[in-house]
């Protein structure tokens, strides 16, 4: 029978894509499937983890379970090994044309986000990028709204149905989309890694979870790109999203640009952390993509986020607003950053930076 | 050998965000600008035209006053111009707005050793999808996250980020590239260009110039062909005033730090 | 008059505005702190075109009118008044006197390399003996026995000096008598280069005000060039001289625009941010009055402008019309930074804000290519008061 995305009753299951890059699962999968055991019971469905590899260790396919997967789909073939848009899309379209499953999530990493778009084109799927939240229960989403937004939840109508409810910023996070797909099947969603929390390992559901190897029907023909090399990056990356503290530096050090990060490193040094930047530092070139934080870089909600010199336009805001608690140094006492922060100092980041860093020792010291 | 740049005119978020009562983006009281991966998209063709003398197209959908942008990247060194505006593409998602920006490249025309450029991400959706969706539908294979582009003949090599490092990909035209605004700074106008941009050719692909195509159905484009729409939009509240501190010096830090430790935060 | 700028110039401006914001900008602190000419900005606004904007294609220019040309110098000058001068003198003091009096072959052989910037153009008229009064001049030139043409002299305050590599050069050719039999100097145009035997250019003087410009002397032992690098006709000089200088005084007057324009623009940023007792000083009714008084003399000042400009490009005559754009823009230039300073209190007085340096800048719109006293002169001179 022709596979119809509009025959929306046959479609049943919560799919993640499990990314693996050199054989490793990636974290922002745990998330997903987290993620996606709690839609799966709301829905009363399977959750199934979809592993594209080449001889991927099988205890790594187990741990899927553990992080909720009932079933994992394991298509193991060499050419897999490596990410190709066309491997995997193939595998992938093929493999939902037969299993039909009703919503397919994948992480937004780089691979994530060429693979998603192309699958849901060929599939004649709707697609959300960059997904913050999901909900199938309409009073759950109810509930969402009531923290998160400025709408009146319990004087608004909501259309009840258990379409896949999925929110995500637009423009920069000034507005909020909740966006279903109520036609087709399945219903895709990319969600942006560090968002969705990772639910506890569970043991029993590793050593109970079913691994099923799918036979992959694929050939050198179908691919049309030559993978030459795949290169990290030579300089050790800074872990943004896994930090619990992040210290970030902004326009406000361009008087003293070395001076600057170096204070920042030193606090971030003394509260042991990591340090960040505004997008307005990555352009200038006074630091390393890596280290962005915010809409087009990482999103980030460590315990402490100090902002030194940020002024906090709304796309910087979006990537770390929600971290737990907020220090901002600004000189201008009217900078948006001081509308989300929990302290704020307004002063030279020069003259407070070295007395903080001197403060917080003493404290330790006296502990 | 000709190079097809696809490009979108997005609303300015770097100012003042303007945002209607209900709740949804008030995009004519903002200022528009060129988005800015489509600018390294762009850049990236015009530098294969220096080294090749190969013709640049650039093409937008959107509504009539797009023209301007088109005709800056005209002034930037563009050849030709195609605005791809209907009210019956209006309310496309990024499915069916691939199915549009196809039909269009479709009749512009793709030769065996063309290039088709998209920026990575458009700055207002921020979804990457419109890129890999229009390869999908004209059947060429796509590279995106591209941040170096070699062109020999029709063997095209690119540098392709990963979020740890690259990957180098060869591919063969035609084929599509996604471009980050890593890949290079865009030129400026010149100020000949500039005296030129308006006698060069802009041509408007309506509903009827590309309803023959397969891709054009009512189906599968504008608000109504779109497999998703939108359930609810919403502004996120004001977050909680937080607590701003007196004075810069040595007591306001030191209360600060006290103030830190007593929460158990430090 | 049409007030309304084209679709192009409208582009144009957005242009130059990106490229100031982006290239000049961030180096005009730099330049003036170094006296640092801005060699790769040079290079990078050649590349746009911008060293040869008004001048036809066929020589190399970029097509555009004298208006696109004077929001270009403006432009600049809002952030860095060095690259004003440069354009400025570049194009009204060397690539116009040139496209104006030259031969074909000398516009062909020397508008393609000024316009696309390969070369860079200056003007020497002013001696250590004439300055406004060009009659003063004492350089000579007098044909050799081979028909070559030798100059003997020295020139001042030349700018643009130490990095041009055309000269539009003023000399002495003859004594000739007027109508009412009295003996006056027949000044002729030359258009030196650099590399000719003879020529050479000395010392590099230090100034209050656009520092990165190079303002140099213009030495000529036995400069001996060939007869066709006469511009114009023999005896004419001090007519191109004026008429140049009323280009360049369009020029001048938009650089002087500028640099009261982007004092205003840094003010009011800074206004808006700075508190005093409580307020942000732009609560204060004297900031109010102060900006609102300064933005509505700019803008009077920028209308002279314009509408020299394009006086000029519609070959009508605007020697007058120069001459008043140049005095109310240099003046309103000059009260404006010094006004923009005293707003910014301590803070305009120290180097870490640009209002100082635009301060200095502009004091020289009211001096050279003619004082504002000359101005006057030129003003009163049309209306007939003598």
């Amino acid at each position: 029978m022709a596979f119809n995305s509009s025959d929306t009753a046959a479609f049943k299951g919560v799919w993640v894509f499990c990314e693996q890059r050199e054989g490793v699962i990636m974290s922002t999968s745990y998330q997903l499937l987290s993620e996606g055991r709690k839609l799966a019971n709301d829905l009363g469905v399977e959750l199934c983890g979809v592993v594209l590899g080449k001889d991927i260790k099988e205890e790594y396919l187990k741990a899927l379970g553990g992080y909720g997967a009932d079933k994992v789909y394991y298509c193991n073939h060499e050419l897999l090994d490596v990410y190709t848009t066309d491997a995997y899309t193939k595998v992938i379209c093929d493999l939902v044309e037969d299993k039909k499953p009703e919503i397919f999530l994948i992480g937004a990493t780089n691979i994530g986000r060429d693979l998603g778009p192309r699958c849901a084109a060929r599939l004649h799927t709707g697609l959300t990028a960059d997904c913050t939240h999901l909900d199938v229960d309409v009073a759950k989403y109810k509930e969402f709204l009531k923290t998160t937004s400025t709408i009146d939840v319990d004087n608004t109508v909501f259309e009840e149905n258990t379409n896949l409810k999925m929110t995500r910023p637009a423009f920069g996070g000034h507005l909020m989309a909740t966006i279903i797909c109520p036609r087709f099947r399945p219903q895709m969603s990319t969600v942006r890694p560090g968002v969705m929390q990772t639910q506890p390992y569970d043991e029993a559901g590793a050593a109970k979870t079913v691994i099923e190897n799918v036979n992959v029907a694929l050939s050198k023909d179908d691919i049309h790109v030559d993978v030459i090399e795949v290169k990290k990056a030579a300089k050790k990356l800074v872990d943004l999203i896994g930090a619990d503290v992040v210290v970030s530096v902004g326009r406000g050090i361009s008087k003293d640009v070395e001076g600057g990060i170096k204070l920042a490193e030193e606090l971030a040094g003394v509260l042991g952390g990591v340090v960040g930047s505004s997008r307005a530092c990555v352009d200038a070139g006074w630091i390393g993509a890596d280290h962005q934080v915010g809409q087009t870089g990482k999103t980030v909600h460590p315990r402490i986020y100090v902002a030194l010199g940020i002024s906090g336009a709304i796309q910087h805001l979006a990537g770390m607003q929600d971290s737990e608690c907020i220090i901002a140094v600004n000189k201008n006492e009217s900078a948006p950053i001081f509308d989300v922060a929990s302290y704020g100092i307004v002063g030279d980041l020069y003259k407070v930076t070295p007395m903080l860093i001197e403060a917080i020792r003493a404290a330790k010291a006296a502990k | 050998m000709k190079a097809i740049v696809c490009v979108k005119q997005v609303p300015d978020t770097s100012g003042v965000v303007a945002v209607k009562e209900d709740g949804t983006m008030d995009r004519a009281a903002m200022a528009t600008i060129t988005n800015h991966d489509d600018l390294a998209a762009v850049e990236a063709a015009l530098r294969i035209k220096d080294a090749t003398g190969c013709k640049v197209v650039v093409v937008s959908m959107g509504p009539p006053p797009a023209e301007g942008m088109l005709r800056e990247l005209l002034a930037m060194g563009c050849d030709e111009a195609v605005l791809v505006s209907a009210r019956e593409f209006g309310g496309s998602d990024t499915y069916a707005t691939s199915q549009i920006l196809a039909a269009a490249i479709k009749k512009i025309g793709v030769d065996d050793d063309d290039i088709v450029f998209c920026g990575r991400q458009a700055i207002d959706g921020d979804t990457a999808q419109v890129g890999p969706q229009i390869a999908e539908k004209l059947g060429m294979p796509q590279v995106s996250y591209v941040a170096e582009i070699n062109v020999d003949g029709k063997a095209v090599t690119v540098k392709r980020l990963l979020e740890d490092g690259y990957m180098t990909i060869k591919v063969q035209t035609p084929c599509l590239l996604t471009c980050v605004k890593e890949l290079n700074d865009a030129r400026y106008m010149s100020v000949g260009g500039i005296m030129e941009c308006y006698q060069k050719p802009l041509e408007v692909y309506n509903y009827e110039t590309l309803k023959d195509d397969p891709l054009i159905d009512v189906t599968t484009i504008g608000l109504k062909g779109s497999p998703t729409n939108v359930y609810k939009s919403f502004s996120p509240p004001v977050k909680g005033a937080g607590m701003m501190m007196e004075g810069a010096d040595k007591a306001t830090v030191e209360k600060l730090v006290s103030i830190l430790n007593d929460k158990h935060i430090i | 008059m049409d007030l309304h700028l084209s679709k192009e110039q409208e582009m144009l401006r957005k242009m130059y505005r990106d490229f100031a914001e982006n290239e000049v900008k961030p180096l005009a602190e730099w330049v003036d702190e170094n006296e640092a000419f801005p060699e790769e900005t040079v290079k990078k606004m050649a590349k746009l075109g911008m060293m040869g904007i008004y001048f036809p294609k066929e020589y190399g220019g970029a097509g555009a009118d004298v208006l696109s040309y004077v929001m270009a110098v403006e432009e600049m000058s809002k952030v860095c008044g060095t690259t004003g001068v440069i354009i400025s003198a570049h194009t009204s003091l060397c690539c116009a006197p040139i496209y104006e009096n030259g031969t074909e072959e000398q516009k062909k052989y020397y508008l393609p390399k000024l316009c696309s910037g390969e070369w860079i153009g200056a003007f020497g008229l002013t001696e250590p003996g004439a300055g406004t009064d060009a009659q003063g001049q004492q350089t000579t030139a007098v044909k050799d026995e081979n028909g070559n043409w030798v100059l003997n002299g020295s020139k001042i305050f030349i700018t643009n000096a130490g990095y041009a590599n055309v000269f539009v050069i003023f000399a002495i050719t003859g004594i000739t008598t007027d109508k009412r039999g009295r003996k006056k100097k027949e000044i002729s145009a030359f258009i030196v280069e650099r590399t000719d035997p003879g020529f050479s250019v000395g010392k590099h003087e230090k100034k209050m005000g656009i520092k990165g410009s190079s303002t140099c002397e213009l030495i000529m032992e036995d400069c001996t060039i060939p007869a066709d690098r006469l511009l114009g006709k023999q005896g004419k000089g001090f007519g191109i001289a004026m008429k140049t200088l009323d280009g360049g005084r369009i020029g001048i007057a938009s650089q002087a625009l500028g640099l009261a324009e982007g004092a205003i623009e840094e003010t009011i940023k800074y206004t808006k941010e700075r508190v005093q007792f409580g307020r942000r000083i732009s609560q204060f009714q004297n900031t109010q009055f102060q900006l609102a008084d300064m933005h509505a003399k700019t803008e009077a000042a920028k209308w002279l402008v314009y509408s020299a400009a394009m006086k000029k490009q519609n070959h009508e005559p605007y020697t007058m019309d120069a001459a008043m754009a140049k005095l109310v823009a240099a003046e309103t230039a000059s009260d404006v930074t010094r006004r923009c300073v005293q707003l910014f209190g301590g803070y305009g007085y120290t180097r870490e804000y640009p209002v100082e340096r635009m301060m200095r800048d502009a004091k020289i719109t009211e001096i050279y290519e003619g004082t504002s006293e000359v101005q006057r002169m030129v003003i009163s001179a049309n209306l007939g008061v003598n």
